[in-house]
């Protein structure tokens, strides 16, 4: 995790909010700093992660994972971490018999699917243990990222209504966080996309945005976050509702600056 | 503000991602509930707890939740869901026959726009509306207020344009510099619509907290009174001329201007003759050929 991040959150692990929905979405840039910061976040937090990761590979995220500081493969093994790896197990679908519903069965849907699958998957994954005895603090979702699953064909609404069941599993029945993200198509006409993106923002309680430089690349300068705060818990005047920062991806952290205060420019 | 929402009929709450309207629905609720009216929420989007949170017990006494958000689609199977789905919980709400005044929150429309077919959405909102006379006869007919959330950015303006035609009132929620504003439209029958902005905040009571204008930042703090400052005075150059510099200036003859006495100076031959004179002498190297060198070109 980026310790100048959970600054300007203002939350560290040990005192983090529950019952939230973050959204996090990128234009223009690559906001995958955000996944890995949570990951770890969540993971030095002692929470029940269960990692819908449909982009990268396991070891991929383990390498960035061991750079932050915490051990992918280990949180497996010990139960702490639940990872569905969606490039491997896509395969699965298609080559080996299934007793049960595979989480990805939509692959092989012809007709417009759902979710519902997903959603046992990750439920089962979450729920608490029977003895009682909590071993892990809260559970939480995360997922990169849902736009995969519109390129994969299925509809805004379908992921909206996962999404929907995701947030009365995780964050209404056992208070626990989902972390999502999102791409933001911009320019280009994606009504599927938007609807995916403004439907979420609506249901969520704290959007990062990670944007582009609107001035192109910059070596010092990466891109900027943009930190909204949508129903917060103190009265309005107490807390910012939005920030706005600049940030340099380093090889094991992140910096944030104030905008135009970049040290490579002061 | 008050005035739109004491009106029966629909009452359309457009919010945006920046501007949320959930707040605003609650501090409505709140004030009908006050008000003694019973008050049925259909909540979609969020759980009846989160919901209920910021009511104090009389409030929520008085407030009936009907469940959609724990299981909308039916997917746990466990016969929780309410019957019928989404629709058939509307329709039963169209059916309740409990007396007196009623107002009925919908959270939200925008997402009974995404799971039902806007038509059939549009005539439950229809019946919804109408004032419904009691079961009993004989009385006078029970005004009905619906309020509903509706988030822009979901909808293109076909079904948009729908909605506000169905809607005796518009709030469009913006605001500027974190205060909030509300755009009121409203439409009474057989009059003009007027349009009025008002600018509030809600307190964390949920009470509505209406200002007078925008936020005080954006205005100019009145300057105390000073007496203007001549900036002419003390300067180290003239900005003005004298008499007798005028009247200098004004007589001068400009060097280029053609007046009557140059004219005459021209015509008569001066006291002076031409003066220029040229005085050659040739080297001995010059050739003094008179001819033209350029005549044996064929141009």
């Amino acid at each position: 995790m980026y310790p100048e991040l959970n600054n300007l959150l203002n939350t560290t692990p040990d005192r983090a909010e529950q019952g939230k929905l973050t959204l996090l979405c990128d234009a223009k840039t690559d906001g995958s700093f955000l996944v890995h910061h949570f990951l770890s976040f969540y993971l030095k937090a002692n929470c029940k992660v269960c990692f819908v990761a449909l982009v990268q590979s396991f070891s991929h995220y383990n390498i960035v994972g061991r750079k932050l500081g915490v051990s992918l493969t280990a949180a497996r093994e010990c139960g702490q971490l639940v990872f569905l790896e969606g490039l491997k197990s896509s395969v699965d679908v298609f080559f080996r018999a299934q007793a049960e519903p595979h989480p990805l069965q939509f692959l092989r849907e012809a007709d417009v699917g759902n979710l519902q699958p997903l959603y046992e998957f990750i439920r089962e994954a979450l729920k608490p243990m029977e003895d009682g005895q909590a071993a892990w603090r809260y559970p939480v979702l995360l997922v990169d990222d849902l736009s995969v699953l519109l390129s994969l064909g299925l509809g805004a609404v379908a992921v909206l209504d996962f999404m929907h069941y995701c947030r009365v599993a995780v964050c209404w029945e056992q208070k626990g966080n989902i972390v999502a993200l999102v791409h933001d198509s911009g320019d280009a006409e994606d009504e599927e996309n938007d609807i995916l993106l403004n439907g979420l923002s609506h249901q969520s309680h704290l959007i990062l945005r990670a944007e582009g430089l609107a001035t192109g690349f910059c070596r010092d300068v990466h891109g900027q976050l943009k930190i909204l705060w949508r129903t917060p818990s103190q009265p309005a005047a107490q807390r910012d509702r939005s920030l706005t920062y600049q940030y340099k991806i380093q090889d094991k952290s992140v910096s944030f600056f104030a905008k135009g205060m970049s040290p490579a420019v002061l | 503000m008050e005035s739109v929402v004491a009106q029966a009929g629909l009452v359309l709450l457009r919010d945006s991602v920046e501007w949320e309207g959930r707040s605003l629905l609650k501090a409505l609720i709140k004030k009908s509930a006050l008000c003694g009216e019973r008050v049925h929420i259909l909540g979609c989007e969020v759980s009846e707890d989160e919901f209920r949170e910021g009511f104090d017990a009389s409030v929520n006494s008085r407030l009936i939740y009907h469940d959609v958000f724990r299981d909308p689609l039916n997917w746990s199977q466990s016969g929780e869901a309410l019957p019928g789905g989404p629709l058939g919980a509307l329709q039963a709400m169209c059916r309740r026959t409990d007396p007196g005044p009623v107002t009925i929150a919908l959270d939200s429309l925008s997402w009974l726009l995404l799971h039902l077919p806007c038509p059939a959405l549009c005539q439950a909102l229809c019946a919804l509306s109408q004032q419904h006379s009691c079961p009993g006869g004989g009385s006078p007919a029970e005004p009905v207020r619906v309020l509903c959330l509706l988030h822009e950015e979901l909808h293109g303006p076909g079904p948009l344009g729908a909605l506000s035609s169905l809607a005796q009132a518009e709030v469009i929620l913006s605001g500027t510099m974190g205060q909030a504003s509300a755009h009121i439209l409203s439409r009474r029958p057989q009059q003009h619509p007027t349009r009025q902005t008002q600018w509030f905040s809600i307190l964390p009571d949920l009470s509505l907290d209406l200002q007078g204008g925008p936020p005080l930042e954006s205005q100019p703090h009145p300057e105390p009174h000073t007496p203007p400052v001549d900036p002419t005075a003390h300067m180290t150059f003239n900005l003005h001329l004298s008499e007798s510099e005028r009247a200098a200036k004004d007589s001068l003859t400009l060097p280029f201007q053609f007046s009557s006495e140059k004219q005459q100076a021209l015509l008569r031959p001066g006291p002076r003759q031409a003066t220029g004179r040229i005085f050659y002498e040739p080297d001995a190297y010059d050739d003094l050929d008179q001819e033209d060198p350029d005549d044996d070109l064929d141009v």
